[in-house]
């Protein structure tokens, strides 16, 4: 009982009687005659770190300054702390905005560009230079205080468009693709002190972003758009391991896509006859479905076995030949091209420095995987 | 974007005093903003033209100002008096319609010639080191600062008999008796090439300057000898800039009045002088008046729509 | 890298002599002694005092630099105006009237909107009563109309330039459309409104067409005097004159040089100290 509470507290999206922090209902985007976001309905909690993942132009950053009150909603509602936004301009908003291009005031100092925000809410000039004085040393930019955005490095500028955005200790921030403009080391450090904030600050935040490992890092649950809508939100393991639909399961990671057609369908099991592997997919667990009915199995490549001899058992396993071999390092990706002529993807961690009678080139192998490893997707 | 709402407390002073009486009229702050620029430009440019368009078709009389009433109002219907008189004479006497030909003629040739002129240097420049680049641009910007007056005046101190290059060519031998150089069309060519050459440049830099060099070597790289490359990738790419300039010169150059003046002779009839000429000589306004709107009609009017297509095109 | 070929660099050597050998002569003969400006008859700076004490020249040059001082501030306020509407606010009932009102005096000849604005100030005159002759006033109105034009065009492209999130983002930190404007707008495009600034300084000293048509008697500007004593024929001591001139801006240019290169090699100066 206790540790559901505690389930429930870090999870309030799971507790029915929690009141959403931000409610995006129905909302709709037109700009003439393109619909960049269409009806779209999220909730999302209190001390939630989420991530709006898409492709560039899926909406996800038009959601995003709506929310900021950039544009407004063609229709539908946004409430945030269960105040209706509409007519609100972005400087009457409770929320604060951290952009792609850090948009910091060039003729500004480092110091004047963070306390310029609580100027303008009429803080005083001593108030807001100690505040200013504790974010900066927050982002550890103390010593860079009377510098002017030019002479700062990018890493450099990102914290001092963070600090900005959160010294005016907002309800909601939004972050638009805050670590694109950074190196992958850098990224991959500032990712983690990003949730450190995130978490001793206890503010929500929403962050737009293209890069699903990013999302994967970063998120408390991801919602992911495509074309303008809502394709699926959930928590990161749901979306990588339980995706809703094959576009889901082919944009978060590298997924095999198998078509195939439902042959038995049992209440513990389905089979899909699949001419792609020459054989029949035993899927571990029911589906409702019908007879005959076209379905698809999504597979990821990690979740494949690789061998030389045939696996036990008559179904999940195919014949036929490494066409490529990528090495990663840390891993190796195989193509193996099927005797039906379909390539699958599978990978395979490299655990020590050199193997002998490693598969490779041109080899003959059997693909073969457990029946709880894919996912059945009608959509 | 959410519309500019009534400014606050944090809003400058001067501001809440202008717009808050303002807005009791119904005048958002928005609004007034807009009609600041739109009311000047209404009054002071596009009202002329239609002051313009109505002496042009007004008797010339000698009165002050000299040009009849338009129209008469007796209290009761208005009578209006309109001459097309002015423009019969512009067709009837073949003075204007040669002037007409000439400065297109003239403005046409000065262009060209600019471009082939300026068409290396600005290559010359937007292909030079940084240093020497800024350095090159700011000599061609520079004598638009000084006084176009007297930079025209100063090839009259060149161009004359006695003047710099024939005293030169006298002394070095070249020649015996001075050329006449000074009242001719070549002077006109001259001047206008020289003091809107800097135009030319600009333009030219500015499209040249972020030509990509990789497409260049890309250009060389298929095989294309430099004189290939140039008439396949540069100068396609550099279009907007050859557009622009071109336009830049030729357009202002149509209307010139103190080129012709001082450079040209008595039969170099230019437009722009001929205007002059019926306004301050004549004193015939409405005469003007119908030059200036034929001129209007006939030159401004296509260039300010092709301008408008090409921003258009570029837009999309 | 492509080949070079010494016509590039000598067409540009041409192309710049062509541009400077004028204006060097007109300095060099400011200092000569003869009357005859071509003719070298030693050296003097005696055109130098003539100018000074030529009251007509004097009192032009005033004119002349107080017009073009109000022109150019009045314009820069206008041009700016035109340009932020255009620029941000998006669609309103009278924007294409102003985007061409505000083109089209580019390519206006200028004996067209000289002949039009005294036409204009004339029959204002004889429905109002205002401008009651003309003059200064006039001729500040005319320079200032097309001026703005030139400004618009600098801040227009100012603001293209600019990355216009730096204003949402003012915006999102709780500042008000005015309050952006005067903190962060204003401030990153002021160097295109220096620069438009000057540019329309220099249109209005420049200019003489315009002037002649809208002035009336009592103010005649530089340009006008000059032109009519050009017309005359030769005078030295418009030679002085020009020089003078020369002098101001290759000091005003050489002193902008200065500050950028000193602003810069700062810059550079604290990125070091990394």
């Amino acid at each position: 009982m206790t540790s559901q509470v505690a389930a429930t507290l870090q999870k309030p999206w799971l507790d029915q009687a929690e009141n959403p922090f931000v409610r995006i209902h129905r909302v709709t985007k037109k700009f003439g005659d393109f619909i960049a976001v269409h009806d779209v309905s999220i909730d999302i909690y209190k001390g939630e770190l989420f991530c709006l993942l898409g492709g560039s132009g899926c909406g996800k950053s038009t959601l995003l300054r709506m929310l900021a009150g950039f544009e407004e909603p063609s229709g539908g509602r946004i409430e945030i702390d269960g105040q209706d936004m509409a007519g609100f301009a972005p400087y009457d908003r409770p929320t604060n905005m951290m952009f792609q291009s850090y948009a910091l005031f060039p003729h500004m100092s480092v110091e004047r560009n963070v306390a310029y925000g609580l100027l303008r809410e009429g803080v005083s000039r001593a108030e807001a230079r100690d505040r200013t004085a504790e974010m900066l040393k927050m982002v550890q930019l103390e010593r860079f205080a009377g510098r002017k955005p030019h002479q700062l490095s990018g890493g450099q500028r990102q914290r001092v468009a963070l600090a900005r955005s959160l010294v005016k200790r907002p309800k909601l921030l939004l972050l638009d693709e805050p670590l694109g403009a950074l190196d992958k080391k850098l990224r991959e450090e500032t990712q983690f002190e990003l949730i450190r904030i995130q978490e001793s600050l206890g503010v929500t935040f929403i962050i737009v972003t293209h890069d699903q490992e990013e999302a994967m890092t970063l998120a408390s649950r991801i919602g992911v758009m495509n074309d303008g809508e809502i394709v699926q939100v959930g928590e990161p393991v749901e979306i990588y391991e339980y995706p809703k639909s094959r576009f889901v399961a082919d944009f978060v990671g590298s997924v095999n896509i198998l078509e195939g057609r439902v042959t038995e369908d049992e209440a513990n099991f389905i089979r899909l006859g699949c001419p792609d592997i020459g054989a029949e997919i035993h899927v571990g667990h029911g589906f409702s479905c019908t007879l005959n009915q076209t379905l698809w199995y999504a597979i990821r490549p990690e979740k494949i076995r690789l061998t030389r001899e045939r696996p036990e058992g008559r179904h999940n396993n195919a014949k036929g030949v490494v066409e490529e071999v990528a090495y990663l390092g840390n891993l190796s990706i195989y193509r193996v091209r099927l005797d039906s002529g379909r390539v699958i993807r599978a990978t395979k961690a490299n655990l020590s420095r050199h193997e002998d009678g490693a598969i490779t080139w041109d080899d003959p192998v059997w693909v073969s995987w457990d029946d709880t490893a894919g996912v059945v997707l009608s959509a | 974007m959410p519309r500019a709402q009534a400014p606050g407390m944090s809003a400058p002073a001067l501001w809440r005093w202008t717009a808050a009486p303002l807005a009791r009229l119904g005048l958002s702050g928005r609004t007034l903003v807009i009609l600041v620029p739109v009311i000047w430009l209404l009054v002071f440019f596009l009202i002329p033209f239609l002051v313009v368009a109505k002496i042009s078709l007004s008797e010339p009389m000698i009165a002050q100002p000299p040009y009849a009433p338009l129209g008469t109002w007796d209290g009761l219907r208005l009578t209006l008096d309109l001459n097309f008189g002015n423009y019969a004479f512009l067709l009837d006497d073949p003075l204007y319609l040669n002037a007409y030909v000439f400065s297109i003629q003239t403005a046409f040739v000065s262009a060209a010639l600019a471009l082939l002129i300026g068409y290396p240097m600005a290559w010359y420049i937007a292909r030079s080191p940084e240093p020497r680049r800024t350095l090159l641009l700011l000599l061609v910007i520079l004598p638009f600062w000084t006084s176009f007056l007297l930079r025209v005046y100063a090839w009259q101190g060149f161009l004359r008999s006695n003047g710099v290059i024939n005293n030169f060519l006298i002394a070095t031998g070249i020649i015996d008796t001075p050329l006449v150089m000074l009242q001719t069309n070549f002077a006109v060519y001259l001047g206008i090439v020289y003091t809107y050459l800097p135009f030319m440049i600009l333009p030219l830099y500015a499209t040249l300057v972020k030509l990509d060099d990789s497409l260049l070597e890309a250009s060389a790289d298929l095989g294309a000898r430099p004189v290939a490359t140039f008439f396949h990738v540069t100068l396609p790419l550099s279009m907007p800039g050859v557009i622009a300039g071109f336009m830049l010169v030729f357009v202002p150059a149509i209307g010139e009045f103190v080129i012709p003046e001082l450079l040209g002779g008595p039969n170099t009839l230019m437009i722009g002088k001929v205007l002059w000429g019926e306004f301050f000589s004549n004193r015939d306004w409405p005469v003007a008046s119908a030059v200036a709107i034929v001129m209007l009609v006939v030159v401004v009017v296509p260039f300010m729509l092709l301008r408008n297509a090409q921003a258009r095109a570029e837009a999309e | 890298m492509m080949r070079r070929s010494p016509f590039l660099p000598l067409i540009c050597i041409a192309g710049f002599v062509f541009l400077y050998a004028p204006i060097v002569s007109l300095v060099v003969f400011s200092f000569n002694e003869s009357k005859l400006v071509t003719v070298w008859g030693g050296f003097s700076t005696k055109w130098y005092g003539a100018l000074f004490r030529d009251p007509q020249i004097l009192g032009a040059a005033w004119v002349s630099l107080q017009v073009a001082a109000i022109a150019a501030t009045v314009a820069v306020i206008l041009g700016t105006l035109a340009a932020y509407v255009l620029m941000r606010f998006g669609r309103f009932r009278s924007r294409a009237l102003l985007t061409g009102m505000v083109t089209a005096p580019l390519v206006m000849p200028e004996v067209i909107t000289g002949l039009s604005l005294l036409l204009l100030f004339v029959a204002m005159e004889q429905i109002f009563g205002w401008p009651a002759g003309r003059g200064m006033t006039t001729i500040i109105i005319a320079h200032t109309t097309f001026a703005m034009a030139y400004v618009a065009v600098v801040v227009q492209s100012r603001l293209t330039g600019m990355d216009q999130s730096v204003e949402e983002a003012a915006m999102d930190l709780g500042a008000r459309p005015v309050r952006v404007f005067f903190d962060i707008t204003l401030p990153i495009i002021s160097p295109a409104l220096v620069a438009g600034w000057l540019l329309a300084f220099t249109l209005s000293l420049d200019d003489l067409v315009v002037a002649s048509f809208v002035t009336g008697p009592g103010a005649s500007t530089l340009p006008m005097v000059i032109f009519s004593k050009v017309r005359m024929g030769v005078s030295p001591d418009i030679n002085a004159l020009a020089t003078i001139i020369i002098a101001i801006v290759g000091l005003g240019v050489g002193l902008a040089m200065w500050v950028m290169v000193r602003g810069r090699n700062r810059d550079k100066a604290v990125q070091r100290t990394e």
